[in-house]
């Protein structure tokens, strides 16, 4: 075990912290989330050209050599800098699904196409009343002939409204299994709206859309819940990277905002208000090394409940911290116009995204007790 | 940044769990499971043991006597200890006052002092708070004044909450050797022999109607000057070296997953509509909840004592361990209580246990995991308080981390 960075660890995170500093102002993020797509073509090029697409990804399996912990850098600092493009969507839940669904055909050519950042790929998993389940599917796909035609509706599906193609689970005979559905495809409807956040996502309504098997009929599930409990622990990164700078943010303003004559980080109320949302963010950050060493167990039923446990905390220590960082603004950090607020909307959506803090207590309890 | 299993330090883990398991006796397993008053001579017992393995300090340097572990090696014997039930050793003597001596002592200070502690024959306790200084300690007013005629200190005050002395035969002591220097630098470390003519301790019981704390009364007590660690007014250095070099210790992850254990077997014990409370969703969840953040605590500590020497962006880690650390402690005995039902609110310790002062009116038939667990509930409300309360902790990371 080893927490210290490499130095190519270092110099990955350098150089996304360098680009969201200079390219990614909050300005700029705004008049980024104010066009017409809600993401920019040049920070997603930028992104792809810089490598950290496919820095997640180990060389055999087409990326560059990294793994979670690279992936864990990168969102940290687009954490820190609030950016909205879709990279857990694509980079990490699309290309670890398609990684971790083994050998098939065409998969290189996949994986290509998202580390390259030719073509965005999502995962079309989540179902309303699903409510962090992953073992809740209803979407069902019938063979006709040759063909996979899949019934169903699809909820919130993260990066959907700019993806090319889209891997749409459905229950089949065998199981769940996963299909390549290009976004033109007929009998596909996609309900494009805002989270709190600003990100674009979709609601999929699909009548017998005709997608493309990929992986083994039935066998999609592991690969499924690999993919999403990657995007979770670097989804709970990215929300240590926005507590981070919410909270020196706020440290920041109680050293300069006076009322009775002094500076209100003199008071010894919100001295410890400060110290408390400290210590959440410590123990988040603490809980996604954790979550780290889960991804990489071997023994599934470990990983999935080393990564609940991260996502469980991560989330109610985000909402706390983000709670905080607007109440000691006080009117100010409740506007617009102060970044502060939009921090808050981010860790709101984190904290549900995936399935929220109870849902994973719940799932880390099963996987702990019964046996 | 790896995070990899190390095969080395699993087989440690296996190595030291089979020693601890095949060479700790079940009385004294069986009486620490149930009590955490100290029993002195199961530990004397249990040290002695630990001792002729050479694993009696096991924190501590090898020259010195420790087995030359790795910091984490060390968090893992403990781990493994509290698991396997072993009782909580002498703590002033093997975290606080042990690596004061052999820190800044004298080479005769060494010899004396140190061998005692290895083998548990000598009892040591810590002597800091005093009736009117507790969370300003630096306000201490237990004088020592020197006497050059018979090169001794002669020691006139009082020590409040000094834990589990009355089994101590020394006490490792803040005295103001100098009351006309600034408070910080008038303060000298000084060890007490508790037989010394002159001293009275007063027990005091407290909410859990047992005895851990103590006072003591000082009234002219000689002390020899050979006594005196380290040099003249330096005590708040060392004091606040002693509170420093433990700081992962304050954490008690082990103490939190032995709780844990605990609590688990209670629960699955304990039923609601005739099935195991374990299964009640409302009471998992509050279960998961702790699990949760006991688990985030723990790797709030590896981080700690994986970082390379001198890591100063791990002081905001290390100052958060102390608090979150004394809550869990709390959390875990509460629902524990929570789970034992009925007998959670009763009076119920082990018949076999000593310091409460009073063994009337026990409610019967508790199942073997539920003893003492009441008891513990409220004697936990302490945890909060001592070791600088996490008021005064709030403080440190206000000032010294945040700036504020």
């Amino acid at each position: 075990m080893d927490f210290n960075l490499t130095t190519e660890q270092e110099a990955l995170a350098d150089s996304v912290r360098r680009l969201t500093e200079r390219d990614y102002s909050f300005d700029r993020r705004r008049s980024i989330m104010d066009s017409e797509h809600g993401i920019s073509a040049d920070i997603w090029a930028c992104m792809a050209e810089l490598g950290w697409l496919g820095a997640g990804l180990s060389e055999e399996a087409g990326g560059f050599g990294g793994g979670a912990i690279e992936n864990a850098l990168i969102a940290e600092q687009l954490g820190r800098a609030l950016v909205v493009e879709p990279f857990v969507a694509n980079a990490v839940v699309g290309l670890q699904t398609l990684a971790a669904l083994g050998e098939f055909e065409g998969r290189d050519r996949l994986v290509e196409t998202i580390v390259s950042g030719q073509g965005k790929i999502v995962l079309a998993h989540n179902e309303a009343d699903a409510r962090g389940d992953t073992r809740h599917v209803e979407t069902e796909a019938r063979l006709q002939g040759q063909d996979w035609l899949i019934t169903g509706a699809k909820s919130l599906v993260l990066g959907a409204p700019s993806a090319d193609q889209i891997l749409v689970s459905a229950r089949t005979p065998e199981g769940v299994s996963l299909f390549l559905v290009d976004t033109g495809a007929t009998g596909l409807t996609s309900n494009v709206y805002r989270l709190v956040d600003n990100s674009r996502v979709s609601d999929l309504r699909l009548e017998g859309v005709l997608g493309q098997l990929v992986g083994s009929e039935g066998g999609a599930l592991a690969a499924i819940e690999a993919g999403i409990d990657h995007g979770i622990i670097t989804l709970c990164s990215e929300a240590v990277g926005a507590m981070d700078t919410a909270l020196f943010m706020t440290r920041d303003y109680l050293k300069t905002r006076k009322q009775f004559g002094q500076a209100i980080g003199d008071f010894q109320a919100l001295q410890h208000r400060m110290a408390d949302m400290l210590i959440e963010l410590e123990l988040a950050r603490s809980l996604v090394f954790q979550g780290l060493s889960a991804l990489v167990s071997p023994d599934v039923e470990v990983r999935r409940a080393g990564v609940s446990a991260t996502k469980a905390f991560v989330s109610e220590a985000g909402l706390f911290v983000g709670r905080q960082s607007i109440q000691l603004h006080g009117g100010i950090g409740m506007t617009e116009e102060y970044a502060i607020g939009h921090y808050y909307r981010r860790l709101f959506v984190i904290a549900h995204l995936f399935g929220n803090a109870d849902s994973h207590l719940a799932r880390y309890g099963n996987l702990t007790w019964d046996h | 940044m790896d995070f990899t299993p190390d095969p080395e330090l699993s087989r440690f883990r296996e190595d030291v769990r089979t020693w601890i398991r095949a060479s700790l006796p079940e009385d004294i397993r069986r009486r620490a499971w149930r009590d955490y008053h100290v029993d002195r001579d199961g530990i004397r017992r249990w040290m002695q043991i630990l001792h002729a393995k050479g694993w009696s300090a096991p924190h501590w340097p090898k020259a010195y006597g420790g087995p030359g572990w790795t910091a984490i090696q060390n968090f893992v014997f403990h781990e493994e200890l509290r698991l396997a039930g072993a009782p909580v050793l002498d703590r002033g003597a093997l975290e606080l006052a042990g690596p004061v001596i052999y820190t800044f002592g004298t080479q005769e200070q060494k010899d004396r002092f140190l061998p005692g502690m290895l083998t548990g024959d000598v009892w040591w306790a810590q002597g800091f708070s005093e009736p009117g200084s507790g969370s300003d300690l630096v306000s201490l007013t237990t004088r020592a004044d020197y006497d050059a005629q018979t090169d001794e200190y002669v020691v006139n005050g009082t020590k409040l909450w000094t834990s589990d002395a009355q089994h101590a035969d020394m006490m490792f002591a803040l005295v103001r050797t100098d009351p006309q220097a600034k408070p910080q630098k008038g303060i000298s470390f000084l060890m007490i022999d508790l037989r010394s003519q002159g001293v009275e301790r007063r027990p005091i019981y407290t909410i859990d109607e047992g005895l851990s704390v103590n006072q003591f009364f000082f009234d002219d007590v000689r002390v020899p000057a050979s006594n005196l660690i380290g040099e003249p007014g330096k005590g708040w250095t060392y004091a606040k070296f002693l509170l420093t070099n433990e700081r992962t210790m304050s954490a008690e992850v082990p103490h939190s997953e032995r709780d844990m254990v605990q609590l688990e077997r209670i629960a699955r014990q304990a039923r609601k509509n005739g099935r195991p409370l374990i299964e009640d969703p409302a009471f998992r969840l509050k279960l998961a909840r702790l699990s949760v953040e006991v688990k985030a605590l723990k790797w709030a500590v590896l981080r700690v004592l994986h970082a390379e020497h001198g890591d100063s962006r791990l002081d905001a880690v290390a100052s958060v361990l102390k608090i979150r650390g004394a809550e869990l402690r709390q959390r875990t005995a509460e629902l524990s209580a929570e789970a034992l039902g009925d007998h959670g609110v009763a009076v119920v310790h082990d018949p076999d246990s000593h310091d409460h002062f009073k063994e009337d009116g026990l409610a019967p038939d508790i199942i073997e995991d539920g003893y003492g667990i009441t008891h513990k509930c409220m004697y936990r409300r302490t945890t909060t308080i001592y070791g600088g309360s996490n008021e005064i902790q709030r403080n440190i990371i206000a000032k010294a981390i945040l700036g504020l």
